[in-house]
């Protein structure tokens, strides 16, 4: 535990430190922004947060991969990586530090963007019910993401292929439900089952052709989906564990 | 402290080492010596519980390194040949880091940062980004960074590889005065430094050990022939080389073209030769009874331990 903490801490550090996590963040406040600007400005439009949460869980299939691009690809050019798993460190601890810093980070960037709650409360009358649960929902997907991402630097030392088998991912369980419309029967089932939680659609004009879907969607009606909260939490740890596999891969190589 | 039984290390169906096994007791400062892609790195990093063996037992401080192996790098201090560094972090910020995954409290971590800083002579650079140091400070940093926690074990890895020559120096000065505290095991395939540096030398060839020993014993004992310098006047040199071929125990004569022994021959005037001869033969005896024999000046005769080049040479391609 102990150890989990110190290097959640200094990865924390090193992320403010540098001027990457001011330069996300900004992005992440500006184009979500634009989102929840073009989704309440209509004359009748509902005081929600979906435009800004359908521009969150888009942004976030470039984002979380970029926050996560150097984690260990970072580690493993620099040499470090060597340095710190033959300290008395064990694999798991490194792997859920690391993620944990980069979830924090992420949460840190949500509780900045709060202020359009608070703009809903001062000039509209938000039902509370959707709105909380869509922060918490958002959350989830962060960490699945996040996973996926770390997931994706732990692959090579080179960050920009960290980044781009990262958005790769995410891109295709974005992008999964044009498929699965496209073939029947169980094969559909599945394929729609692991639709992450942004997709693209033509009709959503409110918040520009993007749209929450899949395991997102019932968090930003405001109904608390066991299933969809199971679905992320096993995400994130599908992807830890294989984080971690590959870390101690070097073992049976 | 450290000891390999039966070390083999596999990877894939390629063997990188095969059946090595030494001790390195308390206080000693060993050094690892073998061209590059022999073992070493690999014998380091599986000493440091990086990599597992495929088969054998190695234990550090008494802990076995698979088994016990969190207990086992407590004990260790390992400098990584790429030095491994965070570019942007300040010296101290690292060394702390360093400390607190180490399981190290933040009293002896502040008590321990002073003073190794100052052992490394980086007093002045303890605020600095690391990304800014020259390659030289950096290794002491690394260094710093291995003795930080006191450990029983110290393993570097090419410690001089890639610094300037001053900075070699003062490296290497460091390290052996980190033997008085430590063990060491240093690996290098650069051979003055090893000699200069460490009294008991292991050559590791193609994953196998083919030497253990002192560097000076290494040259009379493995190489099987002694080598001597004469000088030596009022003889023609095509003379002289015919008749000292004539003593069986020779193997070979030659004129010696080192510079300083030119220059000190023709200020002396006489002839400078090195002479090759089997050990165990009297040759220097015979030799200089012969130079006598003839009525010749015998200006000098000084026996000349062999390179450890040379040795190295021989010792890796007769395997």
């Amino acid at each position: 535990m102990k150890n989990i903490y110190i290097i959640l801490s200094k990865e924390i550090k090193t992320y403010f430190a540098s001027p990457m996590a001011y330069i996300v963040a900004a992005a992440y406040l500006a184009i979500t922004g634009f989102f929840f600007v073009a989704s309440v400005s209509d004359a009748f439009s509902e005081a929600t947060i979906r435009g800004y949460l359908a521009g969150a869980t888009f942004f976030m299939i470039f984002m979380s991969p970029a926050i996560t691009m150097r984690l260990i690809a970072e580690e493993q050019k620099l040499g470090t990586l060597e340095l710190l798993l033959t300290s008395p460190v064990k694999e798991a601890e490194v792997v859920i530090g690391k993620f944990l810093a980069s979830l924090i980070t992420v949460c840190i960037m949500i509780f900045f963007s709060l202020y359009f709650v608070i703009l809903l409360y001062l000039f509209g009358d938000p039902d509370s019910g959707p709105l909380f649960n869509g922060i918490f929902g958002l959350i989830l997907y962060s960490s699945a993401t996040l996973a996926i991402g770390l997931f994706a630097s732990s692959l090579s030392p080179n960050q920009i292929v960290g980044l781009v088998v990262g958005s790769g991912i995410l891109t295709s369980l974005t992008i999964i439900d044009f498929i699965s419309t496209r073939v029947s029967g169980i094969g559909s089932e599945i394929l729609s089952f692991l639709q992450l939680g942004a997709s693209f659609s033509v009709f959503d004009l409110g918040s520009l052709g993007v749209a929450e879907s899949g395991h997102f969607a019932d968090f930003s009606r405001g109904i608390f989906s066991l299933i969809d909260i199971i679905f992320y939490l096993s995400v994130t740890i599908v992807f830890l564990l294989l984080t971690i596999l590959i870390l101690e891969s070097r073992r049976w190589r | 402290m450290i000891r390999v039984e039966h070390f083999y290390k596999n990877y894939g169906p390629y063997p990188a080492v095969i059946d090595v096994s030494f001790e390195v007791l308390k206080g000693e400062i060993v050094g690892f010596l073998g061209p590059n892609g022999a073992g070493k790195t690999t014998t380091m990093r599986t000493i440091t519980g990086y990599l597992p063996p495929t088969s054998g037992n190695i234990t550090v401080s008494g802990y076995d390194s698979v088994k016990y192996s969190l207990e086992a790098r407590r004990h260790i201090g390992y400098l990584p040949e790429t030095v491994p560094l965070y570019l942007d972090m300040t010296v101290t910020d690292y060394l702390s880091f360093m400390g607190k995954i180490r399981g190290m409290n933040s009293k002896w971590i502040n008590e321990r940062i002073n003073k190794v800083i100052d052992h490394v002579r980086l007093g002045d650079y303890r605020n600095t980004h690391i990304g800014k140091l020259s390659k030289g400070y950096r290794q002491r940093t690394g260094i710093a960074q291995a003795i930080l926690h006191e450990p029983d074990v110290l393993i570097m890895d090419e410690p001089t590889i890639g610094i300037d020559p001053i900075q070699v120096v003062e490296t290497r000065q460091l390290i052996s005065e980190l033997g008085e505290a430590h063990t060491l095991l240093i690996s290098s395939h650069i051979l003055p430094e090893v000699s200069a540096i460490c009294p008991r030398v292991l050559v590791i060839s193609d994953g196998r050990i083919v030497a253990d020993d002192k560097p000076t014993n290494l040259s009379s004992r493995l190489s099987g022939t002694e080598r001597i310098e004469l000088g030596v006047s009022g003889v023609d040199i095509k003379d002289l080389i015919s008749k000292i071929r004539t003593i069986e125990s020779v193997i070979d004569v030659r004129t010696d073209t080192r510079a300083e022994q030119t220059d000190n021959a023709k200020k002396n005037n006489y002839i400078p030769i090195v002479v090759d001869s089997k050990t165990n033969e009297n040759s220097p005896e015979k030799i200089a009874k012969l130079i006598v024999d003839s009525g010749w000046g015998l200006k000098n005769l000084t026996p000349l331990p062999m390179t450890l080049e040379e040795i190295f040479l021989q010792l890796t391609q007769e395997k």
